[in-house]
């Protein structure tokens, strides 16, 4: 069973492990190794933030089947941690790809429906994250739970993008759909149990 | 080096070349990954030697030829080229090749010729990646018959003075530099003179991003993202600050075969 003290400890772990991909795409651009650095960054940033945002939506499962509150410590970081990758990713992509060309990331955004979703996730990310403190937690109230909600949508959206983006081989964006259809289902499976048990 | 008394060629552009650690680490070779790390570590124990072209279709000779066949009467050239990919990188490669034409001519084509077709190995032992249906193997590509016969198009048997490496497409592939790179099909094992345009493996898998032509072109945006610029490789941080320019740089000896086309329409 983890103990108050072992929370204490791995926070930080997790905390600088999941600085890693960005440690080691910054290696890789400083040794020469990483060839393409900006398909290097922006296929790193993309997949963390999609990893994060599924870990982040792993966690009350978790707590509900291990039966540990604990779980929902890590929520926060992993959530923020989301966040994190993908405004890099969309920095990366404003910068490096389009240069700071306003008329053509417009356009681009317009014209690509999987550039419109990953934005329109990004943008909804934000307003989570200056939400995600302790003071705003008690301010909001209830609110704040049912805003943290959109933390569906945004998932939804992240894995859509993935999946109309990639070339060809589609294997990796439906391993996380897949995964993605699993966190929900568990969700939806639970709610059903509940409304079934209120018509009892 | 292998090659001694290389011809050096007009062609040839002076640009800065892309490392050759960068050139053959950094691949897109479906046939071993679709990782571009991958092929160079999965190539090792390709074998390249012995091998043959078969040579069919629409042509006086045909049969199969070995590669010293193919290649013996002819005298190998440097071929310093842009080579822009659709994903908008780009490199400056320096081949050893033939031009194709040459080599073609000795098969003494019919009237009837007019595409030529090719096929990459098909071997799941050698080729790791074809043990998934990526793409329908053996990897196809095409040309014009006027395309083939430009006199910028090659049969690359090397790069940097050496003979091809694996990842590269060994032991023979095609060098079609004013075209998206993967017209330039890699590894080839046979070649048909043919009457119409042949099938090709990413217009088969997908035609509305993928064109027979494919031929570079800044006003012609792939469906996903724009070709108006591309990374030019090395890049530090790999802006595409490059701006990328109508059949890749090459407009003054392939525009003329493509006059009154509409290439939006024929991309």
């Amino acid at each position: 069973m983890l103990k108050n003290q072992h929370i204490k400890i791995i926070k930080p772990l997790i905390f600088l492990v999941a600085l890693l991909p960005l440690a080691m795409v910054a290696q890789g651009i400083y040794m020469r190794t990483l060839v393409n650095p900006l398909e290097g960054i922006i296929h790193t940033s993309g997949e963390w933030a999609l990893r994060f945002l599924l870990i982040t939506l792993a966690m009350t499962p978790l707590k509900e089947i291990t039966g540990s509150a604990h779980w929902i410590k890590f929520r926060r970081m992993t959530g923020l941690y989301a966040l994190f990758y993908a405004s890099l990713h969309f920095m990366a992509w404003i910068g490096l790809d389009q240069l700071f060309i306003v008329e053509e990331i417009i356009e681009s955004i317009i014209d690509r429906p999987y550039i419109l979703f990953g934005t329109t996730a990004l943008l909804l990310m934000i307003p989570l994250g200056v939400t995600s403190t302790k003071g705003m937690i008690r301010k909001l109230g209830k609110r704040w739970k049912k805003l943290h909600q959109l933390v569906y949508p945004i998932a939804i959206l992240g894995v859509v993008h993935f999946v109309l983006l990639v070339k060809k081989d589609l294997t990796e964006p439906l391993i996380y759909a897949a995964i993605l259809l699993a966190l929900l289902g568990w969700r939806a499976r639970l709610r059903v149990a509940k409304i079934r048990k209120r018509h009892v | 080096s292998a090659f001694k008394d290389l011809k050096s060629s007009p062609f040839s552009t002076g640009e800065e070349k892309t490392p050759h650690d960068m050139v053959t680490g950094y691949n897109n070779f479906y046939e071993f990954s679709t990782d571009k790390t991958g092929p160079a570590k999965l190539s090792k124990n390709f074998r390249s030697d012995p091998w043959s072209v078969s040579i069919e279709g629409e042509a006086e000779v045909t049969g199969t030829f070995s590669l010293e066949d193919l290649i013996k009467p002819h005298t190998l050239e440097e071929r310093i080229y842009r080579l822009r990919c659709v994903e908008a990188w780009s490199m400056v490669v320096p081949w050893v090749g033939i031009p194709l034409g040459d080599i073609l001519k000795r098969f003494k084509p019919l009237s009837s010729a007019k595409y030529v077709y090719f096929e990459t190995l098909n071997d799941p032992e050698q080729f790791p990646g074809q043990k998934r249906q990526v793409l329908d193997w053996p990897y196809r590509e095409g040309l014009r018959m006027d395309e083939a016969m430009n006199p910028l198009t090659i049969l690359a048997t090397g790069l940097y003075n050496d003979p091809l490496l694996a990842q590269n497409g060994a032991p023979l592939r095609l060098v079609v530099p004013w075209k998206y790179g993967f017209k330039s099909i890699k590894s080839i094992v046979k070649i048909k003179f043919v009457k119409e345009m042949p099938e090709t493996s990413w217009n088969m898998s997908g035609p509305k991003e993928y064109g027979f032509y494919a031929n570079v072109n800044p006003k012609v945006a792939h469906p996903r993202w724009s070709q108006k610029r591309e990374v030019r490789l090395p890049s530090l941080f790999g802006s595409k600050n490059t701006k990328t320019q109508l059949f890749n740089g090459y407009a003054d000896q392939v525009a003329s075969m493509y006059s009154g086309m509409n290439l939006r329409k024929y991309f």
